[in-house]
């Protein structure tokens, strides 16, 4: 038998087509990350002009960033923690709710959920200003309340920081949960129902496992993109509430301080990299790989 | 100025926006780098009677329609040169990081004038990256104001002429302070606390706090500094100060989340007309900071976009047309004589000692001196670190 040289069976044609792909990676992806390693390892030429650097493979750039900003980098992965525990409080319910109780409004629900982008995230940002501020509906109520000491503001703070993270990421959550809840077999429930396990225990035993890959795949899109987030604690918070993404910013464009920044950069991919990985592991969930 | 882009951030963000970045506070936080990139920047050098100008947003005087600006039309209508004016600049870091590596090559930057702060202003120059002018195409600099005739970075003013002054100050909230103030101190009174801004212009901040401690800001040294530094970070730890920021101080004011601010003078004079007097600014006793927006012009104009931008230049210094400017912007003019050309236009702007600031207020105003690169990168650090960066 001989096989046809035409076609598809051409053992070249994989690699044509992966062309692009490879191109698009390697121009937007590995050339710039490798010039960033490059750039984390320079040291300032002496006696040069501001942001002038020259390459002396200075490893230590990488100790003496994480040192300085440790804070920082605890506050990030503590905030984007907090922001990703409470998106899915907050969305397993609402896409729980869109599954398997919205009828024919689903879709409506649906759309409303992705409906905030089609406002600019830095608006939506900025409108949480107005909402926690001293002229919003916020303060005043939770004072005249005695929640709040009559001195005491929720803008410029931590409570505000996460909660535009919490609200900026929550479709993140929701869409993936929902995708992943809404292909459980609702018979699946009434076997258990059947089986006399009551709501809580069919909940626990059933609809959480199976829901189980929506769950890491929302927390691992709100978690990444929160703990590298930095328009947040810019807008939102105070000096006390900077996060790890704010830093960059500085180092790059204020003081012009470019291996440090890129020494930053790299540190975060990486913590991030190994908490998502424990994360999977524990996780358990093939499904998702 | 900007945002601030704080940032930022900003600021956003951030930082040198003042009033002319109601936009674009939010832009500096986005990383208006991105939007900067899509802006002109032609590859070719300009048309032998073309100039293209780089300034920052809200800096001239625009009509209703926020498409024609009346006195850069006159001057096209005068001289036959045609003017492009580019609202490119948000923040002086992020410009810089626009235009260097084309400077650095030598090729043509899209612009034949452009507008840093001096301190920017000064790298430029230090580069190299500029051009001296010919003073003969440009007589009416006889009409700059003495006070900003010698700064360090350009000592005979041969490269650089001031576009706009800006003050450093006290801005406060006229009903929770009613006594108003006169020294940094008055802003540490507990009906402020946690209710104080201050800006992310490190030179306006930290200058403001160096002349309370009795320094000179033109003669500082490293230790005095630092010392100022660490005085704001104790008064950000203690919870004094709710945040380091750029233009956004100003929704602050308004919102009331901020109640006292270290702030420009232009935005306070602004704030004060639209909230019937709710707000209002003082140079204190010990003395406010005053810097510029410098226009310079690039090593990569020809010779042709030189003589048209020297032209430019020219205009601008006429006092009728900085008068004509300055109704609009609010911000100090340099120009000596714009007062009296102000009295024929709007007599109460004349009066401002916003605008024109009388002989004993500009004693009172002081230039921070230049920095060296070395000093440029460790001070922003100290600076930026007690902002929480």
């Amino acid at each position: 038998m001989k096989m046809s040289k035409s076609g598809i069976s051409s053992p070249r044609t994989p690699y044509l087509l992966l062309l692009p792909g490879i191109g698009f990676l390697f121009t937007f992806f590995i050339w710039p990350i490798a010039n960033l390693a490059q750039t984390s390892t320079q040291t300032p030429v002496a006696g040069g002009d501001t942001g002038s650097y020259e390459q002396t493979l200075r490893w230590r750039n990488y100790i003496d960033a994480f040192v300085e900003n440790k804070e920082q980098f605890g506050r990030s992965f503590l905030y984007a923690s907090l922001a990703t525990i409470l998106a899915l409080a907050i969305a397993y319910p609402l896409a729980y709710a869109i599954a398997f109780k919205a009828g024919k409004l689903k879709n409506v629900l649906l759309v409303l959920v992705v409906a905030p982008f089609f406002t600019s995230f830095l608006l939506r940002t900025i409108a949480w200003k107005q909402i926690l501020g001293e002229q919003g509906f916020v303060v005043p109520t939770l004072r005249s309340l005695h929640i709040i000491a009559p001195s005491t503001t929720l803008t410029s703070s931590a409570f505000a920081v996460v909660a535009g993270m919490t609200y900026n990421f929550l479709p993140f959550m929701t869409l993936p949960l929902y995708a992943s809840i809404d292909r459980i077999d609702p018979r699946t429930l009434e076997a258990s129902g059947d089986l006399y396990a009551n709501g809580f225990t069919t909940f626990r035993k059933v609809t959480f496992p199976l829901s189980l890959p929506g769950v890491v795949a929302g927390t691992l899109l709100t978690f990444i993109p929160a703990a590298g987030d930095y328009v947040n604690a810019a807008i939102l918070g105070s000096p006390e509430t900077k996060m790890i993404g704010n830093v960059i910013d500085s180092r790059f464009f204020k003081i012009v301080d470019y291996p440090t920044a890129a020494a930053l950069s790299f540190t975060l991919m990486a913590a991030i990299l190994v908490l998502v990985t424990v994360y999977i592991r524990k996780a358990g969930t093939e499904e998702l790989v | 100025m900007a945002k601030s882009l704080s940032p930022e951030a900003r600021s956003i963000l951030n930082s040198r926006v003042s009033r002319r970045a109601v936009l674009a506070g939010a832009g500096a936080v986005a990383g208006a780098g991105a939007l900067a990139a899509c802006g002109s920047g032609g590859s070719s050098g300009a048309a032998a009677d073309a100039v293209r100008w780089a300034n920052w947003t809200l800096y001239l005087d625009v009509d209703a329609s926020g498409k024609h600006y009346p006195t850069l039309e006159a001057f096209t209508k005068k001289t036959g040169i045609k003017a492009s004016y580019f609202e490119d600049i948000n923040d002086n870091d992020e410009f810089f990081g626009k235009v260097q590596g084309q400077l650095k090559l030598g090729k043509d930057i899209g612009y034949d004038v452009m507008t840093p702060t001096d301190w920017m202003a000064a790298r430029f120059i230090r580069l190299g990256y500029t051009q001296k002018f010919d003073k003969a195409s440009i007589p009416n600099s006889k009409n700059l104001i003495p006070t900003l005739q010698h700064p360090s970075f350009d000592p005979n003013r041969e490269s650089s002429l001031p576009w706009q002054g800006i003050m450093a100050g006290l801005g406060w909230n006229t009903a929770v302070n009613p006594k108003g103030m006169k020294t940094l101190d008055d802003l540490w009174t507990p009906q402020n606390k946690g209710k104080i801004v201050v800006l992310s212009e490190m030179r306006d901040t930290i200058g403001v706090i160096l002349m309370s401690q009795g320094i000179d800001v033109t003669k500082v040294t490293e230790a005095q500094f630092m010392n100022a530094v660490d005085f704001l970070a104790k008064k950000i730890a203690d919870g004094w100060i709710r945040g380091v920021k750029g233009n956004e101080y100003k929704e602050d004011l308004i919102s009331g989340d901020a109640t006292a601010v270290i702030a420009w003078s232009g935005d306070l004079f602004q704030l004060s007309n639209e909230n019937a007097g709710k707000f209002d600014f003082a140079i204190p006793e010990s003395g406010g900071t005053i810097s510029a927006d410098n226009l310079l012009i690039p090593s990569t104009a020809t010779a042709a976009g030189k003589k048209n931008a020297e032209a430019l230049i020219n205009y601008y210094y006429d006092p009728a047309v900085a008068a004509e400017v300055a109704a609009y912007v609010n911000y100090v003019t340099p120009v000596a004589g714009a007062q009296a050309e102000m009295e024929k236009i709007n007599p109460k702007l004349a009066k401002s000692e916003y605008i024109f600031p009388t002989q004993a207020t500009m004693s009172r105003l002081h230039i921070f001196r230049a920095l060296t690169p070395t000093e440029e990168t460790t001070w922003t650090e100290a600076f930026q670190k007690a902002a929480g960066n």
